[in-house]
């Protein structure tokens, strides 16, 4: 796909300020198995939450300056599946009408979530980590039905040393979060957390791992509410592990 | 002041999603329902492509709808039938009361359909005093409670049999002394039978109607769309124009697919093909045949080229199935016809955008509905596509429109969105070091009635790649 050994990290805006250390552990992760990371810092959000509540002419403009700070990255790596899919799926539709249509159709084709990035284009599984605890994997929804992301997250977890991999009932349903949704509909939200809670708890895991850390910033606020002894852990957090 | 649509869904939403009785019902009602589907679509070789070809099929069908109706309509009053174009509901129920009065009916057999309970026929016939009887069993239950069905394919899959017994003990028999499944269908069979006898009138619905042949299809399990349309001397059909298809032959597939995707059997037990009344030298059937093709803001669904398709539904209820949203509040919280995704995509194009935009927002898009629907209706982005109507029609609050301008201007400036990011977080580490976690002055007090506070570190990323990992 491109030989580049260079990539460019697009941090979602939530991510650079509530969860840092996932992108701090991406940036490990893609050091480790042999690329350079680059941090274009005129990034700021990719639009998507505005344009998931219905307010396409706000989203477009930031949509637009997303193309413009990284049209000229080779290849862009993002450690969530719902900002990629932003990128890949819902910009052609959103700058259908720009003048940056075309640059963003272009940068969508060089635009990766993590474990896509890994396994699909450095051909990489095995990244060296070690994360000896007994942990479940939640299929995030818009990583598995927007960019079919199904296998490469589990191939990467089950390298991992000393990892214990239990699957959970019912693991590709929703967790509840869905961005404003979490906000709007706050109960049902929180029921549909709370029954994913259910099904994490009966794995007995210690942890309880996905692609996208909306996910797990909801879920960490669901499982803190019922004191659960099960945390959560972007699988980036994983992959950066080794041995001490 | 009067409840809107939005406000009575965000109450009755809270109260089923707490609803653990309720929860845990319809999760073993969906458990034996998921493993019935995978099983029918394992029967099937390919079910991708089975889906792609229903797919072409209704979409065919639905670019060329003048064509095929009109060719349905002109094989029906070829045979003798009647065929009514209702532009609405209104006509729609006049022309069969109507017809209902003319012809001195008093007691109508109905078998299952949504287009009747989208148009709310039973009352407008039961206002002029004529006796309807619904004769699914399902729908036989949710009328003894008056409440509208709580699923498009299993209307009565909220109650469990102790529930029914009891109902039936009230209104039914008060000589009922089980809850066995058996027996309670049993005793509504003894009191239908009686009905289908007594009926002048059966009105049916049509899962398909094929426009080749001039006939409807109409898929049962019970047989009582048999009985509604062959015993009594009028037969009416009531059905959405959408549901033509070209030719015969396109039920080879979309029979067992339908099947598959509503309930996971292979075929439904009775499938039956009817096109028109008896004809000379026949020994059953009814004298007179009517179809009323119904509008009711399909066509103009149809010239938005953009969601055409949500016309492709062939109303198997596998997207409220697989749905989270609809598991945890149920079928009646919707407030609509047609709940789950497929209502919350269609009630804003046939009731109204502004009363019912709230439906195209209850969803989290996690895009469940589309993997499975049968004909690869894209639900979940048409649920985006209703909010940016909504958004552009101006139907959404004024506060909100504020905010994400707001928005907007700081995340086309870099600087300013570190800056409100890093004012944000220090904000809410002194609400909450002042322990106003989920008081009036938290901004987060929504999402913390729920869940415990987010984390609030010190350092943004970008922070952190200035200072030393970027240097690395």
């Amino acid at each position: 796909m491109t030989g580049s050994r260079t990539v460019s990290l697009f941090v979602p805006c939530f991510v650079d300020q509530l969860l840092p250390e996932v992108a701090v552990d991406t940036v490990k992760v893609l050091r480790r198995v042999g690329y350079e990371v680059e941090f274009p810092e005129g990034q700021t959000c990719c639009g998507q939450p505005a344009f998931n509540t219905g307010y396409w002419n706000e989203a477009r403009p930031c949509a637009e300056h997303f193309v413009q700070v990284f049209k000229h990255a080779d290849v862009v790596v993002c450690p969530s599946g719902s900002c990629a899919t932003m990128v890949r799926i819902f910009y052609a539709d959103l700058l259908a009408k720009s003048p940056l249509r075309e640059d963003a159709i272009a940068l969508a084709s060089r635009t990766f979530e993590l474990s896509e990035f890994l396994v699909k284009v450095a051909g990489v599984t095995q990244v060296g980590a070690t994360f000896p605890h007994a942990v479940t994997y939640h299929a995030s929804c818009h990583g598995l039905r927007e960019l079919h992301l199904r296998e490469e997250p589990l191939q990467l977890l089950r390298q991992v040393s000393g990892l214990k991999l239990i699957e959970m009932a019912r693991s590709d349903e929703c967790c509840g979060f869905g961005g404003t949704f979490a906000a709007k509909f706050a109960d049902i939200s929180a029921s549909m957390g709370n029954s994913k809670a259910e099904s994490i708890a009966a794995t007995g895991a210690e942890f309880v791992t996905a692609i996208d850390p909306s996910c797990l910033l909801h879920l960490q606020g669901i499982l803190g509410k019922r004191q659960s002894r099960v945390s959560t852990i972007h699988v980036a957090g994983i992959l950066a592990q080794e041995k001490s | 002041m009067s409840t809107t649509p939005a406000q009575r869904f965000l109450r009755d939403a809270a109260e089923k999603s707490a609803d653990l009785v309720h929860r845990e019902l319809i999760r073993r009602g969906m458990e034996s329902y998921d493993a019935a589907h995978l099983a029918g679509r394992a029967r099937i070789k390919d079910w991708e492509a089975a889906r792609q070809k229903c797919q072409e099929i209704k979409r065919e069908a639905i670019n060329h709808l003048d064509r095929y109706l009109l060719q349905f309509e002109e094989k029906v009053t070829s045979r003798g039938g009647h065929v009514f174009w209702a532009a609405n509901g209104e006509e729609a129920c006049t022309y069969v009361r109507n017809l209902a009065t003319r012809l001195s009916v008093r007691t109508v057999v109905k078998s299952k359909s949504m287009v009747t309970e989208e148009i709310h026929l039973s009352p407008a016939l039961e206002k002029v005093g004529i006796k309807v009887w619904e004769t699914d069993f399902g729908e036989y239950i949710v009328q003894l409670r008056d409440e509208p069905p709580y699923h498009i394919v299993t209307p009565a899959m909220h109650l469990n049999r102790g529930q029914i017994a009891k109902l039936f003990r009230e209104k039914v028999d008060p000589g009922i002394d089980s809850d066995d499944p058996a027996y309670l269908m049993a005793a509504a069979r003894r009191k239908l039978r009686q009905a289908f006898f007594a009926a002048e009138m059966g009105i049916s619905g049509a899962n398909f109607l094929v426009a080749d042949a001039g006939v409807l299809a109409i898929s049962t399990n019970e047989g009582n769309g048999r009985l509604c349309t062959s015993i009594p001397r009028i037969h009416v059909v009531v059905t959405g124009i959408e549901k033509v298809i070209p030719r015969l032959e396109d039920l080879a597939v979309l029979w067992p697919v339908l099947a598959t995707s509503g309930t996971g059997q292979g075929i439904t037990t009775y499938s039956t093909l009817i096109g028109g009344p008896r004809q000379p030298g026949e020994v059953d059937g009814p004298e007179e045949f009517h179809v009323v093709l119904v509008d009711n803001g399909r066509s103009q669904l149809l010239a938005d080229a953009e969601q055409r398709e949500v016309l492709h539904c062939i109303r198997c209820g596998a997207c409220l199935n697989i749905c989270p949203v609809f598991r945890h509040i149920g079928g009646h919280t919707y407030g609509t016809t047609y709940p789950g995704p497929i209502g919350s995509v269609l009630t804003p194009h046939l009731a109204g955008i502004k009363e019912f935009k709230h439906l195209s927002y209850a969803s989290s898009l996690c895009g469940a509905c589309s993997s499975v629907c049968p004909v690869k209706i894209d639900l979940h982005h048409h649920l985006l596509q209703n909010r940016r109507n909504a958004t552009e029609a101006g139907a959404t609050k004024s506060s909100e429109r504020l905010m994400f301008r707001a928005w907007r201007s700081a995340m086309l400036h870099p600087r300013m969105y570190a800056l409100g990011g890093w004012s944000m977080r220090k904000a809410l580490r002194i609400i909450y070091g002042l322990g106003l976690a989920g008081s009036i002055l938290d901004p987060m007090r929504v999402w913390n009635r729920h869940r415990s506070p987010v984390p609030l570190p010190s350092e943004s990323f970008r922070a952190r790649w200035r200072k030393s990992l970027g240097a690395n």
